[in-house]
């Protein structure tokens, strides 16, 4: 139950994060926040109680295993969070180079 | 048959590693490559009309639902696919001269594939968690291309929307995290089954986080600022495809699959996506009016138009569903359209500022006939496309006894007219500006898609009986017939 | 700080085959414990990347450069659609048609390997061609994009 509101705080820092902070870098490590608490709620997901490894066959018959699935989805998840934060940062240098700052109060070409 | 399914995610996916590799050897293999490729999608997707069941499933790996991934074509996912066949290919032939102004073509068309890749993945996907990886490629792709002519406008507005699409992607993944827990599977088919009956809070806190995800990706108002900017920054192609498929893909289809078919389309949630959908038409109609930026003008109108989906399909009636499945099979065909219009229109003048255009009427005959074609078909004026979806919409408002969104519908009607007459107006009527007395009509690879498709709004409006019986009714059987319980 | 970068040099000189081996063997053992492809691949990558933090981007160019490292992760997104289109030969796109050995063996599971390997290949390629590009960055800011 702890992780879980753990997960809830982290997501709760990561929006606060995007949303307040005006500095660019500052909004991509909220986002890389929110994706640990995502995963940490994911993998969470597949825990039980007095569970073993997921191996079929190398823990006897009856016993309780972990599930394997959220392991699975959080590694994608995870994955998909490093390509997305390599994409968030490589557009982050490219508006370095073209307004010299990363302040993104000072970003507004486009209004409307 | 159904050994197609894997190849319309394949296919976009192989020519999208093969475009850097081949691209050393010719120019312009890569639009070629992705020319051939959209095209056997299209004809594979027209050809897939022809069989015999109404659903086709597809076991990955030989692996058998609910543990294996499966690839599903039903009559919604059809429609889409068939749409998004549609525009894609016409969207390739388009930017084969469109991208002559910019350099690194072959990444484009990469990138490209990779959207369609992603698109495709998730409407066959017959999981959630297949539907959300294949969303995040299609995203991150799209995400990539806005920011493609890499100037300060467009990296701002790639910034947005890609802020605003992670945070989404990321409400999504704890909303199918907390699925997963309540019922311990992924296959759409055994969470409609074996869903709870209880857990009211439970589903609460679902319903909200797709709604707010799969909204943002749909730019629902309120959660709609990333559009605007994002599609007038965009390459034209790109926005057409935006706009025309791919808000509707990954916001609109999702949301029907989440809704009707494993959740359950509850009073509640379709009270709240009616409102939202009528305060899109009418927030994206009024701001709309108020723009002088031809492109700018199209992302609010899309925003609009994408309002007047989500009321019919959030209806929760078959008449409902019909008014907005067709209106959303209708604005992918003018709304790119018009896209592709103004990527012309830009492509000839080089501005997008109505106030700077006047009396392309003589110059642009062809992109006048096509433009004024869709502005028709979007405002709903018979004997278009447009018109027969919007009055679907609005008799399904009136049948379910909702006159004030009937009256907000026809209301946002006569925004559309209003602004899409401005633009005939400033652009076209007044007088042609003396900076661009010398300007000449685009180039055929681009009329010819803008051709055929105003062409396709004429003709679906005059046959649209056959058009509702053959593709809509399919979409509208399938949405209905597993509906999610509570 | 000249001593600082002579302990780098030498430090990764010592680790960074070890570190190579170490992503091979997630991958390749990926069917029998916790790893697999990607984790493989990254620290892959991560053992390259080392290297040119250590010697700088001009000696990682010899090795491996920006060209190379987009051909191979291409390559091995090719090698994983090739497996998993000729599965459908006779059997289901992605199945599994090679020989599964024994459990818990080495040389089982049919075609999980190749595709670890094929993973492998293109997160390790991809992450590396991702760090050299945003840190080539500034070194050449008129560079086009592309061709």
């Amino acid at each position: 139950m702890i992780v879980y509101l753990a997960c809830v705080l982290l997501l709760s820092i990561g929006i606060y994060c995007v949303a307040v902070k005006k500095n660019l870098i500052k909004m991509v490590i909220g986002i890389i926040i929110m994706e640990y608490a995502v995963n940490l709620f994911l993998v969470c997901l597949g825990y039980r109680t007095g569970g073993v490894d997921p191996i079929l066959g190398a823990n006897g018959p009856a016993a309780r295993l972990m599930d394997p699935l959220p392991q699975a989805m959080a590694l994608i998840a995870i994955i998909l969070g490093l390509a997305t934060t390599l994409l968030t940062v490589a557009l982050a240098l490219q508006i370095y180079k073209k307004y010299g700052t990363f302040d993104i109060t000072k970003m507004r070409e486009l209004k409307g | 048959m159904s050994k197609l399914l894997p190849l319309f995610i394949a296919g976009p996916l192989l020519g999208a590693v093969l475009i850097p590799l081949i691209a050393r050897l010719n120019r312009r293999l890569p639009e070629w490559l992705a020319l051939l490729i959209t095209l056997c999608l299209l004809g594979a997707a027209g050809g897939l009309y022809f069989r015999g069941p109404a659903y086709l499933t597809y076991a990955v790996g030989g692996h058998l639902p609910p543990l294996g991934i499966n690839l599903v074509l039903d009559g919604l996912s059809h429609l889409l696919l068939l749409t998004v066949s549609l525009v894609t290919s016409l969207v390739v032939i388009y930017s084969m001269t469109y991208l002559e102004q910019y350099t690194g073509k072959r990444w484009f068309y990469a990138l490209y594939l990779m959207i369609l890749t992603g698109m495709n993945g998730v409407l066959l996907a017959g999981d959630i968690f297949t539907l959300f990886v294949f969303l995040e490629i299609a995203a991150l792709a799209t995400y990539t291309l806005v920011a493609f002519g890499v100037e300060k406008k467009e990296l701002e507005a790639a910034l947005r929307y890609l802020m605003i699409g992670t945070v989404a992607s990321i409400l999504i993944l704890f909303g199918i995290g907390l699925l997963y827990g309540l019922t311990g599977t992924l296959n759409f088919a055994d969470l409609s089954r074996s869903l709870p009956e209880g857990a009211p809070y439970a589903k609460i806190l679902i319903s909200v986080l797709f709604l707010v995800g799969f909204g943002m990706k749909a730019a629902l108002v309120p959660f709609h600022a990333w559009l605007p900017d994002a599609h007038t920054s965009a390459p034209a192609p790109v926005s057409a495809t935006l706009s025309g498929v791919l808000i509707k893909v990954l916001g609109v289809y999702a949301l029907i699959r989440i809704f009707y078919n494993v959740l359950g389309l509850s009073p509640v949630i379709s009270g709240i996506l009616s409102f939202l959908g009528v305060l899109s038409i009418l927030a994206g109609g009024l701001l709309a009016l108020g723009q002088g930026d031809l492109k700018r003008l199209l992302a609010y109108s899309s925003i609009s138009q994408v309002g007047y989906i989500i009321l019919g399909v959030s209806l929760g009636s078959p008449l409902g569903l019909l008014g907005g499945l067709f209106h959303l099979f209708n604005h992918a065909l003018f709304k790119s359209l018009l896209f592709l219009d103004a990527g012309a229109i830009e492509y000839s003048t080089g501005t997008r500022n109505l106030k700077e255009l006047g009396g392309l009427k003589e110059k642009m005959p062809w992109t006048y006939v096509t433009t004024l074609t869709a502005s028709l078909s979007i405002s709903g004026l018979p004997p278009f496309n447009g018109f027969w979806s919007k009055l679907l919409i609005i008799f399904a408002c009136i049948q379910l006894g909702r006159l004030w969104l009937a009256a907000a519908a026809i209301l946002g009607s006569i925004l559309t007219l209003a602004y899409f007459l401005k633009v005939q107006k400033y652009a076209f009527f007044e007088k042609l500006p003396d900076k661009l007395v010398d300007i000449r009509e685009v180039p055929w690879s681009m009329r010819l898609p803008m051709v055929l498709l105003a062409l396709l709004c004429l003709a679906i409006g005059l046959v649209f009986p056959l058009m509702v019986n053959v593709f809509i009714n399919p979409a509208v059987a399938a949405v209905t017939a597993y509906l999610g319980g509570r | 700080m000249g001593g600082i970068r002579l302990i780098v040099k030498t430090i990764t000189r010592i680790t960074l085959g070890i570190i190579f081996l170490f992503g091979c063997y997630l991958t390749f053992a990926g069917h029998l414990t916790p790893g697999g492809g990607f984790a493989g691949g990254v620290i892959v990558a991560i053992s390259y990347i080392l290297f040119v933090l250590a010697y700088g981007e001009a000696a990682a160019a010899e090795k491996i450069s920006r060209f190379w490292a987009g051909v191979i992760m291409c390559l091995g997104l090719l090698l994983f659609i090739v497996i998993a289109l000729w599965g459908m030969w006779d059997g289901y796109f992605l199945g599994n048609f090679l020989p599964k050995g024994d459990p818990h063996d080495l040389l089982s599971a049919g075609t999980i390997p190749w595709l670890n390997l094929a993973v492998m290949l293109l997160t390790g390629a991809g992450l590396f061609l991702a760090f050299l590009l945003l840190i080539g960055f500034e070194v050449a800011p008129q560079e086009e994009r592309g061709t």
